[in-house]
């Protein structure tokens, strides 16, 4: 027998004290588990709706207006190309692709349509139902994203190059919306001429219900040629991370491009900051209600214990047992009680979150094991804090006096 | 000589004045030397048997144990003697509740860092030398007075201490349970050459003395 073995003894003769002792603990981890596993879900379904939305960050010239987010680039004043450079060799994190274009509304016989410069491969990766209509590009997921099926090349250890805009549309092919393709009685390979220069229709757009619809889109540099607008570009659409947003990607962005306007689709982003960091102060406030509940339920059973055992400690004492084996006896019991707490309520949480988050958030919950290493740490140190005490106290008692009362 | 006490003097405070509860006590004892302590209640006996080994601290005096002087020296190396060479023996038994009696016999040993295997046999000898080899695996509330008593005396011997204290060992028992387990003590005062010194009440008890002293108001008033 060892001492450790005398402290396993007392906790397995003793269970109903020890689940008394874990109660407070364990429920308190499990409430964490449970809000953190919802919230992170939560927060990678938010982020994976953005991806399906696509771009979600826009640069404006400054003088630009922006009262609608998907017209906000036509007939607007240009910056210089430049500025998408100026980006790309930035190392600001969270830009996970950028589309510039350049907008006007343009004559097609007596037609008013809007023809948009674009780099092509950059335009189809932001925009995820073009993806599914089996155009050009694979899905572009942002990094903050669950899944990332991205193609390779993006994901280049190379900040730089996972950013590259490839440019592959021909000079003379176009796409056509579906609204214009009907207005214009456009068809795949049919050609139309805009400005005098004939383009062959590559492709009919499906019907996205946007004003992408009522668009033609042609190779940027094509555009700035026919529009003669060379190297400006009338916005900037970016695909940024959620979480960077919440970090302060704008400001980055701002910074770098001072005479610009950088919004973003406000409403849904700043819900999702508002929701994350609503969740993490209420993870806090648990955090902290959890630390001095959970210490002092845990304290005040080490202390009862101790307590119960003063003539066990006497005794001992008695026999040569010194003040360092009365503090392993209960810190080995506290951390057993920690570790057994963290474990407990890992399981507990995740079963509360697997169970509750489809009815409560809408969401399926998937266990984050991560969080079972969280779980014992915290627990653990919960757990020997609350015990530091009774613990002193009971290394202190005089061996003398506690066998008096026999 | 094992043990000598020299002028020892043991005061407390109480409601503002000193108390002697050892009023310059002088002793020595042989070893193999079966000790027992009388003296009416509050006379001080309780209180020379912890003053022996550190459990209070004297006023001024001397005590010296196995030829060194150990009323000067650390916490540490108290619980070292006390550890590595004295038995105990209470009133109550003293036996942890929730150990079985092999598991009780084996904490002085456990103390001592003792490996299991050894400890095990240890402590199977000792309760087979006690009588108690069919109730090992039994809890200190599932034996009688009397066994409880023998696994005490069999955990005060187990890590073969020079000495033993025992304080009111068969206060708990009656008359022929206390003669059983005072019996116990010879033996083992004989066969182990052990030294024993007993606090006892009873004239029975104290007749198990090889040397006896009688305290009373905190002095030793014969030997």
């Amino acid at each position: 027998m060892t001492i450790s073995g005398l402290v396993l003894i007392e906790l397995w003769k003793r269970k109903s004290q020890l689940i008394t002792g874990l109660l407070a603990i364990t429920l308190g981890i499990a409430v964490i588990v449970a809000i953190q596993s919802v919230s992170v879900v939560s927060e990678q379904n938010v982020a994976r709706n953005l991806d399906n939305l696509g771009a979600n960050i826009l640069v404006l010239p400054q003088a630009a207006s922006i009262d609608d987010y998907y017209t906000s680039d036509i007939d607007a004043p240009t910056l210089p190309m430049e500025y998408v450079e100026r980006i790309l060799s930035s190392t600001i994190a969270g830009v996970d692709n950028m589309s510039p274009k350049l907008t006007r509304r343009v004559k097609v016989g007596n037609q008013s349509i809007v023809l948009t410069g674009i780099l092509p491969k950059s335009e189809i990766a932001s925009k995820p139902l073009w993806q599914s209509s089996g155009l050009l590009g694979k899905a572009l997921t942002t990094a903050c994203a669950p899944s990332q099926s991205t193609s390779k090349s993006h994901w280049m250890e190379d900040v730089k190059l996972q950013r590259r805009a490839i440019d592959t549309l021909y000079s003379e092919d176009c796409l056509a919306g579906s609204q214009v393709a009907k207005k214009l009685k456009l068809s795949a390979n049919s050609r139309v001429n805009i400005m005098g220069k004939e383009f062959n229709v590559l492709k009919i757009l499906p019907e996205t219900g946007t004003v992408d619809d009522d668009r033609i889109f042609a190779n940027l540099r094509d555009v700035q040629k026919l529009l003669k607008i060379e190297n400006q570009v009338s916005a900037i659409e970016i695909m940024g991370c959620c979480n960077a947003i919440s970090e302060g990607l704008l400001g980055q962005l701002r910074n770098i491009l001072p005479d610009t306007r950088v919004t973003t689709i406000g409403q849904i982003v700043s819900t999702q900051i508002e929701t994350n960091q609503l969740m993490k102060k209420i993870t806090l406030v648990m955090l902290i209600i959890i630390f001095f509940v959970g210490g002092i339920s845990i304290g005040n059973y080490i202390w009862a214990n101790v307590n119960e055992r003063k003539r066990e400690i006497g005794i001992l004492r008695m026999m040569g047992a010194e003040r360092s084996t009365i503090y392993k006896m209960f810190l080995l019991k506290a951390l057993i009680l920690g570790v057994a707490g963290g474990v407990l309520g890992f399981i507990l949480g995740t079963l509360a979150g697997v169970i509750l988050g489809p009815y409560l958030a809408g969401i399926i919950v998937k266990p984050l094991y991560i969080y079972l290493l969280w779980s014992i740490l915290l627990s653990v140190t919960i757990s020997l804090a609350g015990s530091l005490f009774p613990t002193y106290l009971a290394a202190k008692f005089d061996p003398h006096s506690n066998l008096q009362e026999d | 000589m094992i043990l000598q006490g020299e002028n020892i003097l043991k005061q407390y405070l109480y409601k503002g004045g000193l108390i002697n509860a050892l009023d310059h006590v002088s002793f020595s004892i042989e070893k193999g030397d079966f000790v027992t302590v009388t003296g009416p209640s509050g006379s001080g006996k309780s209180t020379l048997l912890l003053s022996l080994f550190g459990l209070v601290r004297l006023t001024s005096g001397s005590i010296v144990f196995d030829g060194n002087r150990i009323d000067n020296i650390s916490d540490r190396q108290l619980t070292d003697i006390r550890k590595n060479s004295i038995g105990y023996i209470l009133q109550s038994f003293a036996l942890i509740p929730y150990l079985t009696t092999i598991q009780n016999v084996m904490i002085p040993l456990a103390l001592e860092k003792i490996p299991g295997k050894e400890q095990v046999k240890r402590a199977s000898e000792i309760l087979d030398y006690v009588g108690l080899s069919d109730r090992m695996e039994h809890l200190p509330r599932e034996l009688s007075a009397g066994q409880q008593q023998r696994v005490a005396i069999a955990r005060s011997i187990v890590h073969r201490p020079q000495i033993i204290m025992a304080d009111e060992p068969t206060g708990n028992l009656d008359p022929a349970l206390s003669l059983e387990i005072l019996e116990f003590l010879k033996k083992i005062n004989r066969e182990n050459k052990i030294t024993i010194m007993m606090v006892t009440h009873s004239p029975v008890a104290a007749a198990y003395g090889t040397m006896k002293l009688h305290l009373n108001e905190g002095k030793i008033v014969h030997t």
